[in-house]
């Protein structure tokens, strides 16, 4: 026997450390077991090139909910967020859009290209930040269980069912199609011009093994309006110091509440008697004892790596197994030793402030996505970069930047299989590099080191299973009481004691902690610990 | 309007043409379309404010410290030479007339920095010292450095080792040949300096420091940033969250260093000071007022809003205007004079008036707000001050730990 815990959390992903410092806020010892040497995930900023730190894998921050922010008292532990301050889309004829929060200035850069989107343009925000509202309690609150006739979760679904009927009917409409139809096929209900429904339609596939064109992809465009109306005015923004500086944040409060975090503890798996999880074994063969266990690690990689299938129902092994992992996507960052203008807007002005996509037009992306669909990684890839440093000087040594490159289609499943991506990993850093030189010609020139993350990289380095990087696709049919699995979307997992509070959880992920948060609140309730 | 001798740089980096009156100076609100960005430089890099239209006045003479103990509530005459302290004026009432800062800049020369114009009143308490008082105010231009990078900024240039620089210190020292007076002060409650020098020198210190600011990422802010950082610092403005007896013309409205949450300033047990009998019997009475932070709940705004079919909306910036704080059985208990969002700590902030005893931590109150122009509460809690207070602020790398001070 060894120590005994109320709690052990498995991961320090910034949804476990949430989940921990709820837990140890209300008095539970509270244990974090990490297996890497830093905390936060896919959440971390590392300095792999001396004097550059790099937010490894997640980069942008959006929907952080502000309830964990003020609970957790995160400003106190050195969180500060830096909003993002404009979208840029480069084309490849030298043209270029800037979409930035002075309506003004906007209006007159769509206008370039069609004065009727431009004048849309705000009427489409105000009525998807209509939807935005009526989802964001959504992400607030758990799943409700449609099969369930206890009075708490049909009250949940009768107060969904009413803020639907508030919407009225041309919202409701408007709801039923961003459900059901594709990003570009919604966008082009409203917009004319291609070069301004491509960057949009982009929110819709990220992380998703999915084409802009592919039916279900506009929901997600949603997720992009929710953070307006979380009191800030802006709905992205970048971590002071990085993305690890948030999951850093978080660690210092769980600590500050009495939390225990541990590095380099890897678990080799759940300990699991009589069907209840009591507690886990280390790498390194230590026992650790506990009430109760939650997994911030990916479903499948819980149930079937962490604890085995012997121990599962069979129908959950089924679903897990079903469960879409299937990662479309991979990461390139630099150190660069001077800014890398871009030719058709040259400078370090506001649009470089922000995000910049490489999304000229739908067909680039479909085209994008045809490469993935049949094994193989984009040669003319989305690419969505921010340089971290113009915000944050403190990322990179003075006059040097930063630029960090989220790129899609990165598919885990290439035709040779995916163990094969190592060989791959330098030609995929090179297309996204002669990609972006067509862009800013200096580029190749600038780079001092380059960091390319494959899916496969992901998978091995973060756990992030088929390097999923939101721990199992955002698509309608694994969301809310499907998350992870029908009948197990409440936190609690056939493993008594055994709980979830990961992206694979309700509400899903992105850098949000709103699973950590609400599966602690469960937890509590219940009594669990 | 008289403009500042920084006007031709500050006017060409205007984008907005958005000014406001400060003093009777043009000062600028913000100098893009919206404010965020000069804000989150003030919190992540740093930002440069003219603060040229504070009023100066400069005190010399072997009476000067004990002369200047007279008219602020701290022990001027106790302070070193290279110290600043910030302190209240009060009249013989014991009303608050202003507050601001004393440098003791030489053995037998100090500096005063105000809100208000105290010329005349500095010449009527100065009978009987050795004393020459000068108003500097449309001689010395002023420059507010602040956040966290204004260090980083300043170490290339200034002949002083700024790592050694301790807070709430002044020194004479040089930057690009440039004499100037360098201070750890500010109005933002971060790591901050604020830089004076004579108006002739204006535009070569502006444009060393922009110079050297740049690759840290500083930007020059307006007063609108300025504004949301100083709510969130807990500092209090003349005019807005206490009214200067000067100009105040109801004894109501006035408000005493208690009142105005600056009791800590009062130097009581000494000599004769200006309003030291009427705080002293206010003293053993008890105070009525004080003034304290509120956070204004988030889920009671979001709840109220929703009534209404709308997400909470907010004005951009900072507020000065004054509405009414209740207690929960709908008395009157105060007044809430300033109101920000703020973005750093992402809570709806407030500094306010409050009747003693609602002013103790931990109380619920009511605000009043006015969606859709009804008059409606919602509920909001007294806080610590300030609502956001880095380490850095205070910190100073190269400080001797003997030496170091609270």
């Amino acid at each position: 026997m060894g120590e005994r815990y109320d709690a052990i959390v498995v991961g320090a992903g910034h949804n476990g450390l949430v989940c921990a410092a709820y837990l140890a806020k209300a008095g539970r010892k509270v244990l974090v077991l990490e297996k890497r040497h830093v905390v936060g995930g896919a959440a971390c900023s590392e300095e792999i090139y001396p004097g550059f730190t790099y937010s490894v894998c997640s980069y942008v921050v959006s929907l952080l909910r502000p309830q964990i922010i003020r609970d957790l008292d995160l400003p106190r532990f050195g969180l500060s967020v830096l909003p993002l301050e404009s979208t840029f889309t480069p084309y490849p004829d030298g043209r270029s859009m800037m979409r930035s929060a002075d309506p003004a200035a906007t209006r007159r850069e769509i206008a370039a290209f069609s004065a009727r989107d431009a004048d849309t343009y705000p009427i489409f925000g105000k009525a998807m930040g209509q939807l935005a509202r009526f989802a964001k309690p959504i992400i607030d609150e758990k799943a409700p269980d449609p099969m369930s006739w206890k009075p708490a979760e049909l009250m949940q679904l009768l107060k969904m069912g009413k803020r639907f009927r508030d919407l009225g009917d041309d919202l409701s409409l408007l709801q039923y199609k961003l459900t059901t139809m594709s990003a570009v096929d919604f966008l082009s209900e409203w917009f004319e011009t291609d070069e301004l429904i491509a960057p949009m339609a982009c929110s819709g596939i990220i992380g998703t093994m999915l084409g802009v064109k592919s039916p279900g992809t506009a929901y997600v465009l949603l997720h992009h309006y929710m953070g307006e109306i979380d009191g800030s005015s802006r709905a992205w923004g970048f971590a002071r110091g990085g993305t690890g500086a948030i999951s850093m944040a978080i660690a210092r409060s769980a600590e500050h509440f009495g939390a225990e975090i541990r590095t380099n503890a890897g678990v080799d798996h759940i300990k699991v008697s009589g069907g209840e999880a009591t507690g886990v074994v280390l790498e390194d063969g230590t026992e650790l004892d506990a009430k109760i266990v939650v997994s911030c690690a990916e479903p499948r990689l819980t149930f079937l790596g962490l604890v085995g299938e012997k121990e599962l129902p069979d129908e959950f092994v089924t679903q897990l197994k079903r469960y879409k992992l299937r990662g479309s996507s991979g990461k390139v960052n630099l150190a660069l030793d001077r800014f890398p203008d871009f030719a058709c807007r040259p400078g370090t002005g506001p649009h470089m402030r922000g995000d910049i996509s490489i999304a000229p037009s739908t067909d680039y992306l479909e085209r994008a996505y045809d490469d993935a669909k049949y094994g193989e990684f984009s040669k003319k890839p989305f690419l969505n970069i921010v340089f971290p440093s113009l915000l944050d000087p403190d990322m990179s040594p003075e006059g040097k930047h930063v630029m960090s490159i989220f790129v899609q289609y990165a598919p885990y499943h290439i035709k040779e299989g995916p163990s094969h991506w190592p060989e791959k990993r330098e030609a995929f850093g090179d297309a996204v590099i002669d990609t972006l030189a067509e862009y800013c010609p200096t580029l190749k020139d600038s780079i001092l080191h380059r960091q390319v993350l494959t899916p496969w990289d992901l998978e091995v380095e973060f756990g992030l299973t088929e390097g999923n990087i939101f721990h199992g696709e955002l698509s309608l049919e694994q969301l809310l009481f499907q998350r992870p699995a029908a009948g197990w979307a409440q936190y609690k997992t056939p493993i008594r004691s055994l709980w979830l509070c990961g992206s694979g959880a309700h509400p899903g992920g992105g850098v949000m902690g709103a699973p950590g948060q609400l599966a602690a609140k469960d937890i509590l309730m219940g009594g669990a610990c | 309007m008289q403009t500042t001798p920084f006007h031709p740089r500050t006017s060409a980096h205007s984008t907005s043409y958005s000014w406001k009156e400060w003093a009777g100076y043009a000062a600028p609100c913000s100098y893009a379309s919206h404010t965020e960005a000069e804000f989150f430089a003030l919190r992540s890099t740093a930002g440069l404010l003219d603060v040229t239209p504070l009023y100066k006045y400069d005190v010399r003479g072997p009476d000067a410290g004990t002369f200047l103990a007279r008219i602020w509530t701290r022990d001027i005459s106790k302070i070193g030479v290279g110290r600043v302290v910030y302190s209240a004026m009060c009249d013989e009432a014991g009303h608050m007339l202003d507050d601001g800062t004393v440098a003791r800049i030489g053995e037998q020369h100090y500096r005063c920095t105000s809100s208000e114009p105290w010329y005349a009143w500095f010449l009527q308490h100065s009978r009987g010292f050795d004393v020459q008082i000068e108003d500097t105010t449309d001689s010395i231009c002023g420059l507010a450095l602040q956040g966290p990078r204004a260090r980083d900024v300043l170490k290339g240039i200034t002949a002083f080792d700024m790592d050694r620089m301790r807070f709430f210190r002044i020194r004479a020292t040089t930057i690009a040949g440039v004499p100037v007076w360098v201070s750890r002060t500010g109005y933002t409650g971060d790591l901050g300096f604020e830089i004076f020098c004579e108006n002739t020198h204006a535009l070569a210190l502006w444009d060393a420091l922009l110079e050297a600011g740049a690759p840290h990422g500083m930007i020059p802010i307006g007063l609108n940033a300025l504004d949301v950082a100083r709510i969130e610092a807990g500092f209090v403005l003349q005019g807005v969250d206490y009214i200067s007896a000067k100009t105040c013309l109801v004894d109501a409205l006035k408000s005493t260093p208690d009142d105005a949450g600056l009791g800590w300033t009062v130097d009581l047990e000494r000599g004769y000071f200006v309003g030291q009998a009427a705080i002293r019997a206010e003293r053993k009475r008890g105070s009525v007022w004080d003034l304290v932070g509120l956070d204004i709940s988030w889920e009671g705004l979001e709840e109220l809003y929703s009534e209404y079919q709308i997400p909470p909306h907010l004005a951009p910036e900072a507020c000065r205007s004054a509405v009414p704080l209740y207690k929960w059985d709908g008395e009157q208990v105060g007044q809430v004079t300033s109101t920000t969002w703020s973005p750093t700590v992402k809570r709806y902030i407030a500094l306010a008036q409050v009747r003693r005893p609602h002013h103790l931590v931990g109380t619920e109150l009511y605000v009043e707000h006015t969606p859709m122009f009804e008059r409606r509460r919602v509920q909001a809690m007294v806080v610590d001050k300030p609502f956001f207070d880095p380490s850095r602020k205070r910190e100073t790398p190269a400080a001797q730990p003997q030496l170091r001070e609270e």
